[in-house]
């Protein structure tokens, strides 16, 4: 194993440190102990901790995995499936989906065997299976095509495909075409045609199209033949159609033809030569057909098809034999081409029908599936291609909730012991949810929507009732005591594997995680999800387990709301501590579009229940959501919706809500900054009401960057909830420094635009990053530093009175991460005991944004190894705890950074009572600990956002990590110093009192002999 | 003076780091010149060595001002200085292939293969300039990034386990097909684009295995051991003592009221004899 000798050294550094913390937090948690008792047992606990700390802080033992912590993996909403099912071997279904993510799935179970997540500009476009044993993908844009071993998942190639321009791509593993022995692939992508050999990934031959703007619709192979047909369009007005030698690559026949009525972008293939394509306007089908270089046209409205038609028409791209299908506004109509080109409608089923692919299911038959839902039911309906009138299959499904719509359905067929025909399918449904349905029921189901987390609130337990104690004690005294015999016996290290199960499962039993109530430390709490597929998780802290999930109705597409997106959660009622009937809920924004000025909508979620409780479409948008301190009679709490206008509208639109709300009207302050004008505007709100809920506003200030040398890439703020213990920090020579806390401050980066690009677009010369700290109340510049030669991408997080970002710096071409620190400079006086005396201090004057303190600020900065996808801190009840950076590395692993390594006033030579205080010896870069990791050896893939969540003891924070997995997790930053560890060993202490009461009747014996003999002399 | 101090406010805004605040503080307060000088080396030992010389190599930087002060500095820094220059100049391998829109980076990442530890090449991620490319490894441990732009980028690796230097890679526009590479960690120069990890990364702490020491050490072990010390030594000790003195002692103790453990155990005794 290899030791970098220059992190050993800080680590023995750190611990020494860390004991010195601990000591301060003994003094200052003094004051918040309730009874003597307490006290008595923390300052032993403070002992114990401090004689114990031989290990690095927060670090975990690898029996300890899964205590604390669960972690869950998930894929995403499915887009493209090919099934598996050989007769040897596993049976499994390859997947693509929307986050990027290829996976191999078991068929029986649903777990995933391998996954892999690719990089976010790398859409998958088409997969397949080759030779039976690779799974082929084709990525970016056609330019990437992979070839991975299906058991494992081990990249076999990777072969980089080239053109002229970018279009639509498209990709066709045929069967039987081999070409010098040697199966091929063939991939379009980007004005090419490439056969790509399925054992190496060379390229066998490429041929350039020549066409500019082809975009591409169906890649046919004629069948038993080695000639491609490519069908694609030019612009929305020509048709164009290929035939290529798959063997050589020679264009056999190219031909061209303008579409009368022009073409909006769906065509659907319903032979080997005939194409259906929908008109502009959406009202008209075009037949296209091209057999033998003619290429004809055959014009049908859509009126004709149904009657009282309205609106515009949608042909669903799937592959059917002489069939195709349109959706029209309510329903969706199966239409038979005839030989002729004439059209027949053979069946109206509902609007929300998903259709299936053809399946060969034997030499000369082919099925197509057809499968809609209604509410929590789902009809599957297989038939015979050629035949209308039969069904292979007709199914009705129970759900256990409702999905929504379905989406997609993949089918699949086995042979049954009767050698009928069985049938699976793989059914993708609005809420991203994925059902394998087989035999009239769902084998499993999966809830990737969990896979896209737009935002996370937390919600707590109800709290547990008297008389219903949902804890079990029944357990014997000696069971209790087998159990903490076992417990010495693995500290001990003396236990075999058996008991280590024995144990892992005891620790399991006796932490009661699980519990649905509420517990003594804030551990066990509800973490409220909101994805985007508009669905809604609550899921228990404990382990994991989703309590209830619910699709929203008001975030489902109708008429009124073309594609409703989350935006955020908000807690919108949080009865007191008393209050044990009412249940809290939550407030859902979202919006109707994803422009600024679309229509927004309201919805408010029971967090215990799940239920909608109300939901209410707005006659304005929403581009910014205040919550206000403030609570209405019935505990719902106000908030404040600014629209693209400018309007600030109240919420709950009561007059209880706006008679607290007025007084307070000059109060209310928010800002929004404009990343592409580059504008940064502070406003207020006008006394006058326009309407009784909506008020007009002022802007009371401006900041514009100038365009040709600032541009906006990032801006982060406090968050709202922290809560800082004291603004004092005592510093080495019994000095004080006062920091700067304020709830309005603002951090905003901006970069040359010539650096705004990625790493590598430009020279040192001509980049720089500028970092400002401003009040949002008055616009003020705290300050304004610049970093010359270095770019974005810029994390950052403002938290008490400092603020670090990371950025990249181009002249040693490392990351560096940089601290600020703030102080308030008019409260340094109060230092004189004399101005304490006689009252001349400033001690008790409000923090005001009104007053401009003199503040100074400090900042040093560091190289840091990685790049980082987000940055957060760790947050507690009171504050008090010492804080950590949590990092979201690009390797999809949190890293917890002690705070005290960003801390301006480390030196190389810190004095003896600065080392005391804790400052750490400056070094040039920040450390990497491995058993810092706070996901350990897992990894959150596509980590995009880390929250933190305070629990009730002072000492604990929670974590939850979520990207495409989710990880989550509780963490002490200074060590659990306010409660005993889960593997505080209770025996040990009862035979340590066992003895000494041994002892003391042994000594007392003693004596009284002592004293005997005494006598007798 | 003056000329002093321009040059330190050159060096600040353009060395990007943010020990100058603290210089640009002490600006304000004038001192002679061999003490302000002091202070620049002051704050420049206190960047990196790359990030110094890079700072010192910088032309926005009055030529003649930068060297009269790197010529006053200590030889180290000459030293260094010469050997930078020649980490620029000695030559690299060439290892990309040009192309029409971009260059190829080819590479390869080693893993010492360990029992046991087969399966983890698959679930390795190179990433390229921070996420703006990923791609995985072949069987071989070969990789490779496609229409790539010349400049410098930079390639970290992902690998559960290991810890890998993130790698700053030059793709020369003037001379096609030219790579230079060197690790960001140590700023070693790699002559070819071989991967390896600095060190593995283990993160579960270990257990000590059981030993009577440690027993010993825990809360539990001193308490008793504190108990038999006070129960086996102290009696030792009062024999050793002259029994005038102690006498003297006892009726101290007995004058203040400190309760002694025969006191506390007198009427138990009486108690049961009675």
């Amino acid at each position: 194993m290899h030791k970098n000798p220059s992190s050993s050294p800080s680590r023995s550094v750190y611990l020494v440190t860390l004991i010195d913390e601990t000591r301060r937090e003994k003094k200052t948690l003094g004051k918040d102990f309730s009874s003597a008792m307490a006290t008595m047992l923390r300052v032993f606990l403070l002992l114990l901790s401090l004689l114990s700390l031989t290990a690095p802080a927060f670090s975990l033992y690898e029996d300890q995995v899964g205590l604390a912590d669960w972690h869950q993996k998930y894929i995403g909403k499915v887009k493209d499936a090919v099934f598996h099912t050989q007769k040897t071997g596993r049976k499994r279904v390859v997947v693509s989906t929307e986050e990027n993510v290829i996976a191999s799935l078991d068929l029986r179970h649903g777990e995933i065997f391998w996954r892999h997540v690719l990089g976010p500009n790398d859409a998958i476009d088409g997969i397949d299976i080759a030779m039976g044993k690779y799974v082929i993908t084709l990525s970016s844009e056609g330019s990437i095509l992979r070839a991975w071993n299906l058991p494992d998942g081990q990249m076999v190639w990777e072969s980089f495909l080239q053109g002229p321009y970018s279009s639509k791509s498209s990709l066709l593993v045929p069967a039987s075409l081999r070409v010098d022995k040697d199966n091929v692939i063939l991939a379009f992508g980007k004005g090419c045609i490439h056969a790509i050999s399925a054992i190496h990934g060379d390229t066998l031959w490429k041929k350039d199209l020549e066409a500019d703007s082809f975009e591409i619709q169906y890649m046919i192979q004629a069948s038993d033949s080695d000639v491609i047909h490519l069908v694609g369009f030019v612009g929305s007005s020509q048709f164009d159609s290929y035939t290529i030698d798959a063997k050589s690559g020679e264009l056999i026949k190219h031909d061209s033809a303008a579409i009368p009525g022009g073409y909006s972008g769906q065509a659907a293939l319903v032979s080997s030569n005939t194409l259906v394509v929908m008109d502009s306007a959406g009202s008209t089908v075009t037949t296209i057909s091209f057999h033998d270089g003619k290429v004809t046209f055959n014009q049908t409205p859509v009126s004709t098809l149904i009657e009282d038609f309205v609106g515009k028409a949608i042909i669903s791209a799937s592959k059917l034999e002489g069939l195709f299908s349109v959706k029209t506004g309510t329903l969706t109509l199966f239409v038979r081409v005839t030989v002729e080109g004439k059209l027949e409608v053979v069946n109206k089923v509902d609007y929300a029908t998903a259709v299936s692919d053809l399946l060969a299911i034997s030499e000369d038959r082919q099925a197509f599936a057809f499968v809609h839902s209604r509410s929590t039911d789902i009809d599957l309906t297989v038939k015979l291609g050629a035949d209308w009138n039969h069904d292979l299959l007709k199914e009705s499904v129970k759900m256990d909730q409702e999905r929504g719509s379905v989406k997609k359905v993949f089918i699949n067929n086995y042979i049954r012991t009767d050698r009928s025909h069985g049938f699976r399918a793989l059914i993708v449904m609005e809420d991203h949810s994925l059902l394998l349905v087989q035999q009239g029921a769902i084998v499993w189901s999966r809830e990737d929507a969990l896979a896209s987390v737009i935002d996370v609130k937390t919600s707590e337990l109800p709290v547990e009732k008297k008389g219903v104690s949902v804890a079990k004690v029944e357990e014997t005294l000696f069971e209790w005591l087998q159990g903490h015999v076992l417990k010495l016996k693995g500290t001990l290290m003396l236990a075999s594997p058996d008991d280590m199960a024995a144990i892992q499962a005891l620790r399991l039993k006796a932490s009661g995680k699980s519990k649905m109530t509420r517990d003594h430390n804030g551990f066990r709490k509800l973490l409220i999800v909101l994805t985007k597929a508009g669905k809604i998780f609550a899921l228990h802290t404990g382990d994991g387990r989703i309590i209830w999930s619910r699709l929203l109705n008001s975030l489902r597409q109708s008429a009124t709301c073309e594609a409703p997106t989350g935006l955020n959660l908000f807690p919108w009622h949080v009865p007191h501590h008393h209050a044990l009937d009412e249940n809290p809920s939550v407030l859902v924004v979202s919006r109707c579009g994803p422009s600024d000025d679309a229509l927004g909508l309201l919805s408010f979620v029971d967090t215990y229940t799940g239920k909608e409780l109300s939901s209410a479409s707005l006659d304005h948008s929403v581009v910014q959501v205040i919550p206000l301190p403030f609570m209405d009679s019935t505990e719902q709490r106000l908030h404040l919706l600014i629209d693209a206008s400018g309007q600030a509208h109240l919420y709950p639109k009561t007059s209880d809500a706006l008679s607290i709300f007025r007084p307070e009207l000059s109060n209310v302050y928010w800002y929004s900054v404009e990343a592409e004008t580059g504008i940064i505007k502070g406003y207020a709100l006008k006394e006058k009401a326009s309407d009784n809920y909506s008020f007009d506003t002022r802007s009371i200030w401006s900041i514009v960057f100038p365009s040709e040398s600032e541009k906006i890439i990032k801006s982060s703020a406090r968050k709202s909830n922290e809560v800082v213990h004291t603004q004092a920090k005592v510093i080495a020579d019994q000095d004080a420094m006062f920091k700067y806390i304020s709830k309005n401050l603002l951090f905003v980066a901006t970069v040359a635009p010539k650096a705004s690009g990625d790493i590598g677009s430009s020279t040192p010369e001509e980049s720089w990053l500028i970092v400002y700290l401003i009040d949002t109340i008055t616009g003020r510049i705290l300050q304004r530093m610049t970093h010359h030669g270095a770019q974005g991408p810029v994390e950052a997080v403002v938290s008490e009175n400092w603020v670090i970002y990371h950025y990249f710096n181009l002249r040693a071409h490392r990351y560096e991460m940089s601290v600020i620190e703030i102080y308030d400079q008019s409260r340094a006086d109060n230092k004189d005991v004399w101005k304490l005396i006689l009252g001349k201090h400033n001690l008790t004057s409000p923090v005001s944004s009104y007053s401009r303190p003199e503040v100074m600020t400090r900042s040093q900065s560091y190289f840091f190894t990685h790049s980082v996808k987000s940055i957060a801190v760790t947050s507690t009840a009171k504050g008090i705890t010492s804080k950590q950076l949590l990092i979201g590395t690009v390797g999809d692993q949190v890293l917890a950074l002690d705070k005290r390594f960003l801390d301006p006033r480390r030196s190389v030579n810190p004095t003896q009572a600065e080392k005391e205080e804790g400052i750490i010896p400056l070094a040039d870069s920040l450390p990497i600990i491995p058993q810092s990791y706070v996901t350990h050896a897992l990894k959150v893939e596509g980590l995009r956002g880390i929250e933190t969540v305070p629990a009730k003891l002072e000492s604990t924070t929670l974590i939850f990590a979520y990207g495409v997995d989710l990880f989550f997790t509780r963490f002490a930053p200074s060590r659990t110093y306010d409660s005993l560890t889960e593997d505080f060993s209770y025996a040990l202490l009862l035979l340590t009192i066992v003895a000494l009461v041994a002892a003391i009747f042994i000594t007392w014996i003693l004596s009284e002999k002592k004293e005997l003999r005494d006598k007798w002399r | 003076m003056y000329k002093l101090f321009s040059l330190k406010k050159k060096v600040c805004n353009s060395s990007a780091q943010a020990s100058c605040t603290i210089s640009r503080q002490v600006l304000q307060s004038p001192r002679i010149d061999g003490q302000t000088e002091k202070f620049v080396l002051f704050s420049l030992n206190r960047l990196s060595p790359n990030s110094r010389l890079l700072l010192l190599l910088n032309p926005r930087i009055s030529g003649c001002a930068a060297m009269s002060s790197i010529a006053r500095l200590r030889p180290a820094f000459l030293l260094l200085l010469l050997q930078f220059c020649l980490s620029v100049l000695s030559p690299a391998l060439a290892i990309s292939t040009g192309s029409v829109d971009g260059y190829t980076i080819n590479g390869r990442i080693k893993i010492p293969v360990a029992i046991g530890a087969l399966g983890k090449i698959s679930n390795v991620k190179v990433i390229l300039n921070g996420g703006q490319n990923v791609t995985f490894l072949r069987p071989d441990g070969y990789f490779s990034f496609h229409n790539v732009p010349a400049g410098t980028h930079l390639i970290e690796v992902s690998a559960t386990g290991y810890f890998f230097s993130p790698v700053r890679v030059d793709v020369s526009a003037r001379f096609p097909g030219k790579v230079q590479a060197a690790l960001t960690e140590n700023r070693r120069g790699l002559t070819e684009l071989v991967l390896e990890p600095l060190r593995e990364e283990y993160y579960y702490e270990i257990r000590e295995p059981f030993s009577i020491m440690s027993l010993v050490k825990s809360p539990m072990g001193l308490m008793i051991g504190f108990m038999l010390v006070v129960v086996f030594l102290m009696p030792k000790l009062m024999e050793n003592m002259d029994p005038e003195e102690m006498q003297r002692a006892q009726e101290e103790m007995r004058s203040q009221g400190v309760p002694s453990l025969a006191n506390f155990l007198q009427p138990a005794a009486t108690a049961r004899s009675g």
